[in-house]
């Protein structure tokens, strides 16, 4: 099977794409598959049995935790191995940070750590830099954080008033400024810090080692969860910073920020499959323990409903982020034959898939609140104890929503990335979204027809959910133009759909390939089914939402359009969701 | 000094066993891994290589089976065993693996041969003590501790009530309990980059009848839900020991 052209960001509402075309995990390689199992040996072995003192803000247990990862060389996944990493591929980096996700704030201090932590330096420093810093970022003996956000500029990065002076020799600046809430705060060595160089308009990025005179760690903050990942403020008291620290150039470092900022949040993406997993496992071990009137609770059907659930929106994830995974690692591929350097490559093939990124971080967080809400209320009373891990679980889910660029952010850029990409006649979004509206009346409109393939009836009605996404865009453009940014509501109901096509096609996707591999996609058919029939409910919903606020005089014609277009055949719900649960009792772990 | 490690290939601990018909184990979905025990004597040995590394040459893992347990074998070349040997058969019983390792044993004439006591699917016990049969090489049972001391060996060994030290010349074949080692080698990454370019010989068998033949397997009965008798109705006990139980 030959693979079609590598999609654009954000032209999956305007293509058709294959199963052949995506990756899907169930193609793991060995070798892979050997890299998480050693991820996950190692959680089991050195970090689940410390989760207690972690808990209690344990800074040196932390650091010995992350050391012990490093002498593993798990810090060198994603660290090409000129520099002392091991240079896996996308696919890879984010498998082990789907396995390490699933430890609670261990994986924040070790993802700070190798993310945000290393990876400027990896992607934007020069030879000298990379030598000096990443050789050892890579291997733990220097433990990294990311300083950008400033008591006043938080989603408004660029808005930070840290500032750095040039020496009148040339030879170093001088750094002064604050920043809040840095992970690893506690005991990072190196620090990557964002300030604005004399009067410039953007920032600048700098490498600040710790040991720097005039830097001060301020207290860990007590926060609602991630208790064991040290996060504190950063004083930076005329630091003189060598010029040779200078990351990039110097303007670029707003750049740099944003670019870091699309990888972790599609990391991000990784670490909630993870904690979703573990919560999951832990819910159904629970439910088949726990009796009340004289049976499991997992027989119960409402516990069911809810087990199956958690199932399904972890599977659609996972489907998204592996598919949008090898995307990214074949566009490195295109990079590096067109004669780019690898490691700048790689962040620039990431910044490509910005409407992807997005779409993991915002879908992948709140299926995370999701599931860790459902893990608790599944445990009853006893999930409200401290004593049980779902109850960190709920209380680590919830700063998924808020770092990395919050959910509200994220959610403009799905929608603003996507027309800008357009705009710059990447893929015709607009050309196609106008030849629907024009022709509204007249458009061809998947309908389930009795004889029609499980997988035709599926993939047309993502079809017409895509149909829906491009009128409606169409309208909001057409209406606001270019105040349409500030009609953040709407643009909230567009981004919901055009999240929810990314996630439900690639889910679709994935259950197709299976049945090609396998031969029968048995219970994933179940988990397709609901999924598709839940998604165009919900579609239905945002789009009237936008219509009637958009409140254009083409509305009419709209309502009828989006009414045809997410009318779907029926799906005993209950049924399909009780075999998937049953699935998963069964197996009593999850293991789909 | 030669070592061998015998690995078995098991599925993991946590795996739900399930069979098609009574005499097939119904492999779908199954995680296949190396048999705790004999994990742990690589482990120990790969230890033993590391501190006295003029005296240990060379960690080997052997294995028989088809080439699906490939994955298992270099899982024990990524934690660190220089080099593998697969017979390549099904592993028919215990008496057919011990006489196809005892092949292996001679023809590259290791000194000190480590098996772990028994594997976690069929719990035979068996291989270990056969396997020192073939050879004609004495063996030490339920061995926790191994250890060399001034170039020679000292082993462990737990007996009721205490320990039992002894100290034998190689070649021989340790059989060994949990506690060999404190926990199992995790693959490191380097370990796994280098797994890709270590040898792993193929074997075939030589010809052995085995002497032992599956019958069927039977999951255990289900167990019953506790009945819980009102400490003030004694009556209704013995009336359901002796009419519905009819054990009294």
């Amino acid at each position: 099977m030959e693979k079609s052209e590598l999609l654009k960001s954000g032209e999956f509402l305007v293509r058709e794409v294959k199963p052949e075309d995506i990756f899907i995990p169930e193609e793991y390689d060995e070798e892979q598959l050997m890299i998480a199992r050693t991820c996950r040996d190692f959680l089991e072995a050195e970090v689940y049995q410390h989760m207690e003192q972690l808990e209690k803000g344990d800074r040196e247990l932390m650091k010995s935790l992350l050391k012990k990862s490093g002498e593993l060389g798990l810090m060198g996944i994603a660290v090409s191995e000129e520099y002392g990493g091991f240079g896996q591929s996308f696919v890879t980096q984010m498998l082990a940070a789907e396995t390490i996700g699933a430890a609670y704030s261990f994986s924040v201090a070790f993802m700070a750590h190798c993310g945000i932590g290393t990876l400027p330096i990896m992607y934007f420093g020069n030879e000298e830099q990379r030598e000096r810093y990443v050789t050892k970022l890579a291997t733990g003996e220097l433990l990294g954080a990311y300083c950008l956000t400033e008591p006043g500029a938080g989603s408004d990065a660029n808005s930070g008033k840290s500032n750095a002076l040039p020496s009148e020799d040339g030879s170093h600046y001088v750094l002064n400024g604050q920043k809040m809430w840095i992970t690893n705060a506690g005991f990072a060595d190196t620090q990557t810090v964002f300030a604005k160089i004399e009067n410039d308009r953007v920032l600048s990025a700098f490498i600040v080692d710790t040991a720097s005179e005039g830097v001060v760690i301020g207290p860990d903050e007590h926060k609602m969860g991630i208790k064991g990942s040290s996060t504190a403020q950063i004083y930076y008291n005329d630091v003189k910073v060598p010029s040779a620290n200078l990351l990039g150039k110097r303007g670029e470092g707003f750049r740099i920020a944003l670019s870091i900022l699309h990888m972790g949040r599609i990391k991000l993406g990784a670490n909630v499959i993870g904690a979703a997993k573990r919560a999951i496992t832990n819910s159904v071990k629970y439910a088949s323990e726990r009796k009340q009137f004289g049976t499991q609770i997992a027989n119960f059907g409402a516990i069911k409903h809810k087990l199956a659930e958690m199932v399904i929106r972890t599977f659609a994830a996972e489907s998204a982020t592996y598919r949008v995974s090898r995307d990214i690692d074949d566009l490195v591929g295109q990079y590096k034959s067109e004669g780019c350097e690898k490691g700048r490559a790689t962040i620039d093939a990431i910044a490509h898939y910005a409407v992807e990124a997005a779409i993991l971080k915002v879908y992948g967080s709140e299926m995370l609140d999701f599931v860790a809400d459902e893990a608790v209320q599944i445990h009853g009373g006893m999930g409200y104890s401290a004593e049980m891990e779902v109850e960190r679980g709920y209380r680590d889910s919830r700063i998924n929503r808020i770092f990395e660029g919050t959910n509200e952010i994220n959610r403009i850029l799905v929608v603003d990335t996507a027309m800008k990409r357009a705009m710059k006649g990447k893929y015709g979004l607009f050309e196609e979204a106008e030849k629907l509206a024009g022709a509204i009346g007249s458009m061809e409109i998947y309908k389930a027809k009795k004889p029609d393939d499980f997988f035709t009836e599926k993939s047309g009605y993502i079809k017409n959910l895509k149909k829906i996404a491009l009128l409606l865009l169409n309208a909001a453009s057409n209406t606001y133009d270019r105040k349409l940014v500030h009609e953040q509501e709407i643009l909230n109901n567009i981004s919901d759909i055009i999240m929810e096509i990314y996630i439900t096609e690639s889910l679709a996707l994935r259950v197709k390939k299976i049945e090609l591999i396998k031969g029968d996609a048995g219970i994933y058919r179940d988990i397709l089914d609901v999924y598709v029939y839940d998604t165009v409910q919900k579609v239905r919903k945002w789009a009237m939402d936008a219509i009637h606020s958009i409140d254009n005089e083409s509305s009419e014609g709209l309502i009828k359009a989006v009414g045809d277009l997410s009318d779907t055949a029926g799906v005993n719900v209950k049924a399909a969701r009780r075999r998937i649960a049953d699935k998963l009792i069964e197996d009593n772990t999850y293991k789909f | 000094m030669k070592i061998l490690v015998c690995i078995s290939n098991v599925p993991d601990t946590t795996t739900r066993i399930r069979f098609t018909g009574s005499k097939k184990l119904d492999t779908a979905g199954i995680q296949w891994v190396i048999n705790p025990w004999d994990e742990l004597s690589l482990t120990r040995a790969l230890e033993l290589k590391d501190a006295n590394p003029g005296l240990v040459e060379s960690v080997t893992v052997a294995h028989v089976g088809p080439v699906s347990s490939e994955p298992t074998i270099r899982k024990a070349l990524a934690i660190g065993a220089d080099s593998a040997i697969r017979v390549n058969s099904d592993a028919h019983d215990a008496y057919f693996v011990a006489a196809q390792l005892a092949e292996v044993v001679k023809a590259d004439n290791f000194d000190l041969i480590l098996c772990g006591i028994e594997s976690s699917d069929f719990n035979g016990s068996t291989v270990g003590g056969m396997l020192a049969e073939f050879l004609q090489y004495p063996s030490v049972s339920a061995v926790s501790g191994i250890n060399i001391e001034n170039g020679n060996l000292s082993l462990t060994r737990e007996i009721d009530g205490g320990k039992e030290l002894l100290s034998l010349a190689v070649p021989f074949v340790a059989i060994v309990q949990k506690g060999i080692a404190k926990e199992p080698r995790i693959a490191a990454m380097r370990g796994i980059m280098m797994a890709r370019s270590k040898p792993i010989k193929l074997v075939e068998p030589v010809m052995t009848e085995p002497l032992t033949e599956i019958v069927s397997y039977e999951m255990p009965p289900e167990k019953e839900a506790c009945r819980f008798i009102d400490a003030d109705k004694p009556g209704e006990l013995i009336d359901i020991l002796q009419n519905v139980e009819k054990v009294i």
